[in-house]
């Protein structure tokens, strides 16, 4: 199915997980200052290996930045 | 002598909040960290880049400072709301620096996108520190929403005016009951001795430092000029008047004109 990963047009497997687009960034499991949006509501990381992707998803995936 | 400023329930030695936004490196960062002997340092949350090295957490672990999430480049009270959401997941902190910006010219606050996603944030169990305007009605009501500080500019972000209407700030420290950080504005460490004597509890800074053409002096030297300027606040200042008072006593004064010699 096809969803939106940071702005990015992106295939991923039907069933595909919050949990799954971390690994597909290449984010080491436990990595700090990273935090998940799918649809604009924050999926908490206890939730990401639950929590499914549907049809057109929009997936933010952000961290740590130097800033203000 | 121990000076403690308390925001909510968290006590910190020092009044300086940097700002981390701007430094070339992370190597000048926690230099910097250092020499501003700061406690709380604002971060910021993008996109993950994959190609990213390092990340500023671990800089800001090592020099042994907390870390004050910001909502930077808001323009809603709903973007700031889900950045703040996301902030307390990333960083396992309710601190937030709530920021909703108005116009992208001169980053000034959104006073009722602010107000909104206050109200929001204090209801969801964070601790607000709002970046304001020097509106002191405005500060009341962040105060009465229940945020744990306030912070209002001196100037826009990153224009190092200084503080362009100290009497506005006067009032908002005047009436505040929560401890009032200045936001914005800082250009050099005069600034920061200004604001601190006119009674803010602290100041933040960031581009006056990390753009300085020394950063890690700049720190050092806006850290100092926080110092001075609490420790003259507490001296108390003498009143400005318009003609001169003289220091030496006139009592005293010897007669030195010769007798029938005209001047």
């Amino acid at each position: 199915m096809n969803v939106t990963i940071n702005g990015e047009p992106r295939a991923v497997q039907d069933g595909a997980t919050v949990e799954s687009v971390i690994e597909m960034l290449d984010v080491a499991p436990g990595a700090r200052g990273v935090a998940v949006a799918l649809d604009g509501v924050v999926v908490t990381r206890s939730r990401w290996a639950l929590t499914q992707l549907r049809e057109g998803s929009l997936v933010e995936v952000v961290a740590a930045i130097q800033g203000g | 002598m121990s000076d403690p400023l308390i925001i909510a329930d968290r006590q910190l030695d020092s009044r300086l909040i940097l700002g981390t936004g701007g430094f070339a490196n992370h190597q000048i960062l926690a230099q910097a960290c250092r020499e501003a002997e700061t406690e709380l340092c604002t971060v910021a949350l993008r996109r993950l880049d994959p190609a990213a090295r390092g990340s500023i957490l671990d800089v800001l672990e090592d020099a042994g400072v907390a870390v004050l999430p910001n909502t930077a480049g808001c323009f809603t009270a709903r973007d700031a709301v889900t950045t703040a959401q996301l902030a307390r997941e990333a960083f396992a902190t309710d601190w937030i620096k709530l920021e909703v910006i108005g116009d992208d010219r001169t980053l000034l606050p959104d006073a009722v996108e602010l107000v909104t996603a206050a109200e929001e944030l204090v209801d969801d169990g964070f601790i607000v520190l709002p970046y304001t305007t020097d509106d002191p009605v405005l500060a009341r009501r962040l105060e009465d929403i229940g945020c744990a500080a306030v912070m209002p500019l001196g100037s826009p972000i990153g224009s190092g005016m200084g503080i362009c209407n100290p009497y506005n700030l006067s009032i908002i420290i005047e009436r505040a009951g929560v401890p009032v950080i200045l936001d914005a504005g800082v250009g050099t460490a005069s600034d920061a001795a200004l604001a601190m004597e006119l009674g803010c509890d602290a100041v933040l800074c960031a581009s006056a430092i990390s753009r300085a053409h020394d950063p890690v002096a700049m720190a050092r030297a806006v850290r100092l000029g926080v110092q001075a300027g609490r420790l003259a606040r507490g001296a108390g200042r003498i009143p400005r008047r318009r003609y001169a008072q003289a220091s030496t006593p006139q009592e005293g004064l010897p007669a030195l004109d010769a007798p029938g010699i005209a001047s």
